[in-house]
């Protein structure tokens, strides 16, 4: 059954998204930032991908466009799971909020621009959610010195 | 005024050579009754406590050393028990509940995160929780068994016991 969704699926977002892969049983989409809105907005509203599972982001130093964020959705009526991958620039690591159609969205764009800083348009509340205020950088880029610290409390000498 | 005369009657034993009064030094009485009422505050963050509960139940039972009775407000603390990992964030909160507790007091950094950061050598991760408060006892392990546990209770006993106890002013 799950392959018939995913025909479903690929044959009608193939036109915006070039031909999907599969892997590990999960249909795969490489998406240009633009088609990311509309693509997941048919996917909630066509295909029944009523969970959105999680974003997060990859970053391919020395690469351009530097860094994949990555999305996972999945649909209770089908079973099935569809990753959604989009590149960004460094310059403008910046891609569109899905706030508007998923609410748990919030808190998981916060957490990718906490660790890799990209932004999300449409997400107003990107304050720190698992480091804290005053962090400066972001630790899960690749050029993010490994043991970097930024203390909140002085040490003791 | 109305008085009432006490008979005053040898006591049986007064010639027996049994215990009547004993000498010690003051140092020495009040660290012996410290030492066996350390009311600890588990500071706990991470999966040690685990560990922590499991020494704290009846196999193991820290209360042979009195020490099992956690109080969980600092004010009313004297031991300090950081179990589990402190991160950078955490590190104001864990200064703030040290700072609450009375004198006399105590740390015990349980466990290897607490010890010096153990395998976070990373961004999060305080490296050490005596970087930004002093520790009396370490006790490696991750987690450390109920017995290094114990050992480290028994070694802060006798830090305890040894140590000066200024009760009134420096000098007393």
């Amino acid at each position: 059954m799950a392959a018939n969704v995913f025909d479903t699926v690929q044959q009608a977002l193939v036109p915006a998204s070039g031909p999907g892969s599969l892997s590990h049983g999960i249909l795969v989409l490489l998406l240009a930032p633009a088609e990311l809105l509309p693509t997941v907005q048919r996917l909630k509203g066509e295909f029944a991908f009523d969970i959105f599972l999680d974003v997060t982001a990859v970053d391919w130093l020395r690469q351009t466009p530097r860094f994949e964020v990555v999305y996972h959705f999945y649909s209770t009526l089908h079973k099935v799971r569809v990753r959604l991958k989009t590149r960004v620039d460094e310059a403008d690591p910046s891609v569109d909020s899905l706030v508007p159609l998923y609410g748990s969205a919030a808190f998981m764009e916060r957490e990718c621009h906490d660790m890799y800083g990209i932004r999300f348009r449409g997400n107003a509340d990107l304050r720190p959610i698992l480091l804290y205020e005053g962090f400066v950088g972001h630790p899960l880029r690749k050029d993010y010195p490994k043991q970097q610290e930024q203390p909140l409390v002085p040490y003791r000498s | 005024m109305y008085a009432r005369t006490i008979p005053i009657v040898p006591a049986a034993h007064a010639k027996d050579g049994a215990f009547e009064y004993l000498t010690t030094r003051k140092d020495e009485l009040i660290g012996w009754a410290r030492k066996f009422s350390i009311f600890p505050y588990p500071f706990v963050t991470a999966c040690c406590a685990m560990e922590f509960m499991a020494v704290s139940a009846s196999p193991y039972d820290t209360d042979r050393f009195g020490a099992a009775l956690p109080r969980f407000s600092p004010r009313q603390a004297d031991l300090l028990m950081v179990v589990g990992t402190v991160t950078h964030k955490q590190a104001p909160i864990l200064l703030k509940v040290y700072e609450q507790m009375c004198e006399p007091k105590w740390v015990m950094a349980f466990g290897v995160c607490a010890t010096s950061g153990g395998f976070y050598q990373n961004y999060a991760a305080l490296p050490g929780i005596d970087k930004i408060i002093p520790v009396d006892i370490y006790i490696p392990g991750c987690p450390p068994r109920p017995e290094m546990v114990i050992d480290g209770i028994m070694q802060l006993q006798d830090q305890i016991a040894r140590s000066s106890h200024p009760i009134i002013t420096k000098t007393f």
